[in-house]
């Protein structure tokens, strides 16, 4: 692995490394049953200077920024490393938003180079919200077919410059990357990420999960997202590892990747891990009973070898059958985007193979603590990790209060948002508003949350604020969308839901014709981001001087009432 | 060459059938995230079937975002 704490900036660090191990396969990309592509880190290189000249000779300059809107797979990391090469500033969304969410936060970053997919660009092109995007310039597109309407962008294929770009250096507090932890209502939260965040997070993370040559990691979980930015690229980038990836993440081919491509690491989110856990069960439970009984017993050997410590090689001779469906050479599952229930994370260490669970944020440049396995726990979400300070600020007896991390890792601030983030970090240290305590070994335990808000399964983090748009109009007085557990907190991660709290006009009655209404407006959102019932208040909204709702004090409010009884289902 | 309304209704039988619901109980405007209550995961497995019924491949950024049954036929029929 390189030595981090020599290099100033995301960009300079892969310039060593795609030098470093030029010979080795960098990138792997698949399509179903059929591999695409192959790269070394050279012909990563030569690809990437390619796109970096041509960006340089159009005018992209120092501390430019672009934006990246693409599935995983192989040019959103050359893309990406051209960017920074150039001395550009990263901005990566998340492909599943809409396309007037994407303009939004095109507009809001101030991006001038937007680089994605035909199939994303034939919906941005047409949206409304490109109107309000003017800062856009320059857009590539990739794989458009021969034909296609490019309505305004370039082939990202044929947009290359002849010769060599200049590098340019950034230092390290310079931002490397604007990330988007939410925000595609009234107040996106695009964080500042600075190169030193990322330099000092890898430093941390490879302390515990190392990637060398010969690794393989699985990428599954968007390339935008803080995780797999880091175990997906910079990290294993900076060791020599490589990156497989697929084109379609549905489960039969996810399942045949492992073996194929002899799979080291791979992170997924909770929802993902549980379907495994269940296809897994359900293929145990079918085994006869005289088989059954065997496999159970060589789990319990397994379980009583590895209680201090995970004993790889004995856990895949031991129950080499599951192993094998793994590719037999899985090190560890990291999960992450939201929490995970320990009888999931026990289910798989108890067959050896650890899962590498922790908590992070993207403010806090993705993981503040990781289980180390030194033993197992899978009740906490593990121990900080080096050069992490995490306090619980105004604990209650029980030990729980807010988690708070000062470290290197911790975001700049959030874009064009100095008071929300001097709201976020005070005197240094990250308020994080997740409820937790420390046990007496010093491992992290989540005790719920104290922000209005709620992450899915999925890892998505819905901010209610974002969607209340969609109810705009509604023919009621008022109405605001909570998260229940800001409402009601409850000490637990799971199970989190949004409510719509409703003040009805003098005389109104909640009726079906009303619900029909609600149901209709929420139907309009993205599954994982609609409303679960109905809260009924009869009495004026607490606002501000600007009318605007105060949503602290409302919560106070319905908090008298019974939620088992107040929320009427939709 | 099927017609759409055939696409759309072949749609709905299989997944009547997948998820084991009385046929005839499913319409094109249905949202199936919530008339089925699944997830994401379970709908790409749905999609697989669908692939396989209609022996053709959809690329998982053409049912980005589709949540209904009407949609989903419309982008079938369009590779068929």
């Amino acid at each position: 692995m390189l030595d981090l704490s020599k290099y100033q900036s995301i960009g300079e660090a892969l310039r060593d490394a795609l030098i470093q191990y030029s010979n080795e396969v960098c990138l792997i990309e698949a399509d179903r049953e059929r591999e695409k592509e192959r790269l070394t880190y050279r012909d990563f290189n030569e690809r990437a200077h390619a796109l970096s000249k041509a960006l340089q000779d159009g005018g992209f300059a120092i501390g430019a920024r672009a934006s990246i809107i693409m599935t995983n797979q192989s040019k959103w990391l050359i893309s990406a490393y051209a960017i920074f090469f150039a001395g550009g500033v990263l901005v990566p969304l998340d492909y599943k938003l809409t396309p007037d969410e994407h303009w939004q936060l095109l507009k809001h970053s101030n991006a001038t180079v937007l680089i994605t997919e035909y199939p994303i660009w034939r919906q941005l092109s047409t949206s409304a919200g490109r109107t309000a995007a003017a800062n856009v310039q320059t857009v590539l597109v990739t794989e458009a077919p021969p034909k296609a309407d490019l309505a305004g962008a370039q082939r990202w294929e044929e947009f290359r410059g002849a010769g060599e770009p200049v590098f340019i250096a950034r230092k390290r507090q310079d931002t490397a990357c604007i990330v988007y932890s939410s925000g595609t209502g009234g107040r996106p939260k695009g964080c500042m990420m600075t190169h030193e965040n990322y330099l000092e997070q890898c430093v941390a993370l490879t302390s515990i999960y190392p990637f060398w040559p010969g690794v393989r990691y699985l990428s599954i979980l968007p390339t935008n997202h803080a995780i797999d930015f880091m175990v997906g690229f910079f990290g294993p980038f900076t060791c020599g590892a490589t990156v497989v990836h697929l084109r379609t993440l549905r489960p039969e081919y996810v399942r045949e990747a492992f073996p194929k491509y002899k799979i080291t690491y791979v992170s997924l989110v909770p929802l993902v891990l549980k379907n495994l856990q269940k296809g897994l069960q359900a293929r145990f439970d079918a085994l006869p009973p005289g088989k059954r009984k065997v496999f159970d017993a060589l789990v319990r050997i397994n379980k009583a070898f590895t209680k201090s410590r995970p004993r790889l090689g004995l856990s895949r001779r031991l129950l080499k059958q599951v192993h094998e469906a793994f590719g037999g050479e899985l090190r560890a599952i990291i999960v992450g985007g939201a929490f995970t229930e320990p009888q999931t994370l026990q289910f798989f260490y108890d067959l050896g193979i650890p899962v590498a669970n922790g908590y992070g944020l993207t403010e806090a440049g993705t993981a503040v603590t990781v289980n180390d396995l030194k033993p197992f726990r899978a009740d906490t979400v593990g121990k900080p990790l080096p050069g992490m300070e995490v306090r619980i600020v105004n604990p209650a007896a029980d030990g729980v209060g807010e988690v708070s991390v000062r470290s290197k890792t911790v975001m700049a601030g959030y874009l064009n948002e100095p008071e929300l983030t001097a709201e976020t970090i005070v005197d240094g240290w990250l308020m994080t508003g997740d409820l937790g305590r420390f046990d007496e070994t010093g491992h992290l335990q989540l005790a719920g949350r104290k922000k209005n808000m709620i992450v899915t399964e999925e890892g998505k983090n819905i901010y209610p604020e974002d969607i209340e748009t969609v109810f705009e109009s509604l023919p009621v007085k008022e109405f605001c969308v909570f998260a229940a557990n800001y409402i009601w907190p409850k000490r637990s991660m799971t199970g989190e839901k949004l409510v719509l709290a409703l003040h009805l006009e003098a005389e109104q009655q909640y009726s079906e014709e009303l619900r029909r209404d609600i149901n209709a407006r929420n139907n309009r959102l993205l599954n994982y981001k609609r409303v679960h019932g109905v809260v009924l208040l009869d009495e004026d909204f607490p606002r501000t001087a600007s009318l605007k709702i105060k949503r602290n004090i409302l919560a106070e409010r319905l908090a008298k009432l019974d939620s088992a009884a107040a929320i009427l289902p939709l | 060459m099927r017609t759409l309304e055939q696409t759309t209704q072949e749609v709905l039988d299989l997944a009547a059938k997948h998820f084991q619901l009385p046929e005839g109980s499913l319409a094109p405007g249905d949202d199936f995230f919530k008339k089925l209550g699944i997830d994401s995961l379970q709908t790409l497995e749905m999609l697989s079937r669908l692939e396989n019924h209609f022996g053709i491949e959809l690329p998982d950024y053409e049912v980005q975002g589709v949540s209904d049954f009407k949609t989903l036929a419309e982008r079938i029929q369009s590779r068929l």
